[in-house]
């Protein structure tokens, strides 16, 4: 891929820098109709990707043990000899995002000098916090935090040179006060400026080449700098096809487990059946929700649908923190910042870390799995963010909601560790994951309506995920095009329950599916790589203009 | 009787809008009245357009075009929507109120089984705005 094309970003012309290039968006689809469906889709990504993904699910469900063995040992090989190279691309991503604020070419606006933003900072924030990891949040607000503090003050041990304990780095041994600032700072380093900086390199780079360049709403398009007109054959069939490929699975094992999880906190709440049946009725209300939500559009269902969510996501927010601890959160907040500033040299330090489950388990782990979402939430943002400057488009992707992650560890995670500390209260500790949250709610008041609004929350979580997710897979299946006809989102939205559901009810189909999903993220971290390269690129060509 | 006549046009599909082309010309003619041509774009590159500008520079060579080949008095509005497939509707309603028409005149297809489900955009205007509306079939 070296030979890159010289006329890649050609001498800008005007105020507009378009990319002079012959290929017509749409030229490579077909346009037919089945029935009364109309359809317009691309030539051969919608096919090949759709194929695929079929032969995957029913792969895993003929031979269960063959595939499972197969996608553990590709997500071993992934997470533990490429760790060094997830830490190290996540590194360049922050630092690559930071000196575009301060460099003049965060001066250039995403379509155009004179382009006027599509959204106002409530719905545009609303809509990318929500895609990008909202459901995350709600359940690992309380449970990260406290695992990480649990295994600090546990300290570490090793066995034959190996450390076979889960702690951050060395651990804080019986000292409370350290392992909280540890665990705490552990977890702003997964859920802070790492991996919105991962999503905001892809959204940029496809806003910038959409917006500015006139090419179409793809993946591929971030590689013509690189690849030039070669770009519409078939290396830009592979990239979206892997781009369909990730979001739609990673969407429907995201879906089952969500349902899971809905599902345990349902039976906390109301004593509803835990099982495969209540899973399915959770799925297919989750996938009729994002349906209606899909047919009335972005500005009528995503958006709306994202606002909500939000101001219910702030109405509990406040509600712990007024009747938490509230002082303890506060003073924590402002200590956990410092924390991580303190320790996160150490933590993003890629290479002879002795905290190898630490690293390897959880770090290496989540770099996989944002940059394995990256293509699905990276487009989502760009399609909503026109108009913004890339200084604005950057601060408010990257800076705004690692704070506002900050702020929801501290009050969540550290109300749960300060009933630990202070009350001995330790149900929110030894609880499964999926309850952590509730049990923690249970020592507030109105532990029904807030265990309730909880529930809800991780459902519209789903739904603005599921919903958000069709459009962008409808959209790279079209080519580009945002204006395909309506029957062709409404079936990736119920393809996506209905792989969820497949392999929710095979053994151990999910948690196969997800280990080969987060291996996506290994080639995907290359693809980021090269955007950076093509934002690059890219901007210094505005510039000139 | 009108003076004012907005015609909906989708460039993208010119060719099947020749009748709901003819009949606007028609009219305006007959009735002296003002014709302008209304295109729903969206921000993101399309297959007619690169950018908005691009698609209202589009949309105004297209206007004059008709204005010339009819003899009327014609302009454009382009419209734009975050997401055409399913805002069409309501960027033409807001189109009505923004040009100040007095009828609209639009093409829609012979209604089908999914009419039931998801009714024409011919039928959505004539439901909802506040002038006249002329729907062509065919």
């Amino acid at each position: 891929m070296s030979d890159s094309d010289p006329q890649g970003i050609p001498a800008p012309e005007g105020r507009a820098d378009l990319i002079d290039t012959d290929y017509e968006i749409g030229q490579d689809n077909i346009e037919t109709s089945i029935g009364p469906f109309g359809l317009d889709i691309h030539n051969p990504v919608f096919l090949i990707s759709g194929l695929t993904i079929v032969a995957f699910v029913f792969y895993t469900l003929a031979l269960p043990e063959q595939a499972g063995r197969a996608f553990s040992a590709s997500f071993d090989f992934v997470t533990q000899r490429f760790d060094w190279f997830f830490l190290s691309a996540g590194n360049i991503f922050v630092l690559f995002c930071l000196m575009l604020i301060v460099t003049p070419l965060g001066k250039v606006r995403l379509g155009g000098a004179e382009a006027t933003p599509d959204y106002s900072y409530v719905g545009w924030f609303a809509m990318l916090f929500a895609a990008g990891m909202g459901i995350g949040l709600m359940f690992y607000g309380v449970a990260e935090p406290m695992t990480h503090f649990s295994s600090a003050m546990g300290g570490i041990a090793s066995e034959g040179g190996v450390r076979t304990d889960w702690a951050p780095l060395g651990g804080a041994a019986g000292n409370e006060a350290d392992a909280v600032r540890l665990g705490m700072a552990a977890t702003i380093y997964h859920w802070g400026l790492h991996p919105w900086a991962i999503y905001a390199i892809v959204a940029l780079a496809l806003a910038l080449f959409s917006y500015n360049k006139g090419l179409p709403l793809t993946i591929r398009s971030a590689f013509y700098p690189l690849l030039g007109e070669r770009v519409w054959g078939w290396w830009g069939h592979v990239i979206d096809t892997l781009a369909v490929f990730a979001t739609l699975f990673g969407l429907a094992t995201s879906l089952g487990f969500g349902a899971t999880q809905a599902n345990a906190g349902l039976n906390e709440l109301f004593g509803l059946p835990v099982g495969p049946t209540t899973e399915v009725l959770l799925i297919s209300g989750i996938t009729a929700i994002a349906l209606i939500s899909v047919l009335r559009g972005l500005d009528g269902g995503v958006k709306v649908l994202s606002e909500i969510n939000m101001g219910l996501a702030f109405l509990l927010l406040a509600f712990v923190l007024i009747v938490g601890p509230t002082l303890a959160i506060l003073t924590g907040f402002l200590d956990y910042l410092l924390a991580y500033v303190q320790y996160l040299p150490s933590l993003s330090n890629p290479v002879g870390r002795e905290d190898v489950n630490f690293l390897q388990g959880w770090t290496s782990f989540y770099w996989a799995w944002w940059i394995s979402w990256s293509p699905f939430v990276g487009m989502f943002i760009a399609r909503v963010s026109r108009g913004r400057s890339v200084r604005e488009f950057i601060i408010a992707v990257l800076l705004v909601p690692s704070l506002v992650c900050v702020l929801w560890m501290s009050v969540f995670g550290g109300t749960a560790i300060q009933q630990v500390i202070q009350d001995g209260y330790t149900a929110a500790q030894d609880a499964p994951l999926e309850l952590k949250l509730f049990k923690m709610l249970d020592m507030l008041p109105l532990t029904a309506i807030t265990s309730l609004v909880g529930i809800v929350l991780v459902i519209v979580f789903f739904v603005t995920s599921s919903d958000s997710g069709s459009l962008v897979i409808d959209t790279i299946t079209a080519g580009g095009k945002v204006d395909a006809p309506v029957p062709q989102r409404v079936f990736w939205c119920i393809f996506e329950g209905a792989v969820a559901i497949v392999l929710l009810l095979s053994a151990g189909g999910l948690a196969s599916l997800q280990s080969m999903v987060i291996s996506t993220g290994l080639p995907f971290t290359l693809v980021l790589l090269v955007m950076c390269y093509a934002i690059w690129k890219g901007l210094r060509a505005e510039r000139r203009a | 009787m009108f003076q004012h006549i907005m015609a909906p046009v989708d460039l993208a599909h010119q060719d099947r809008l020749s009748h709901a082309l003819k009949v606007t010309a028609d009219l305006a003619a007959h009735w002296g009245a003002k014709v302008t041509y209304v295109g729903v774009g969206t921000a993101t590159p399309g297959k007619l357009a690169h950018n908005p500008e691009e698609f209202k520079r589009l949309l105004g060579e297209f206007a004059a075009g008709q204005a010339e080949l009819h003899g009327i008095n014609a302009d454009a509005h382009a419209a734009m929507a975050h997401d055409p497939t399913t805002e069409v509707d309501d960027a033409l309603l807001r189109a009505v109120d923004a040009t100040g028409a007095d009828l609209v005149v639009m093409q829609s297809h012979v209604p089908g089984l999914m009419d039931y489900i998801w009714p024409s955009n011919g039928g959505k205007i004539a439901a909802h705005a506040r002038a006249s509306v002329l729907v062509v079939r065919g």
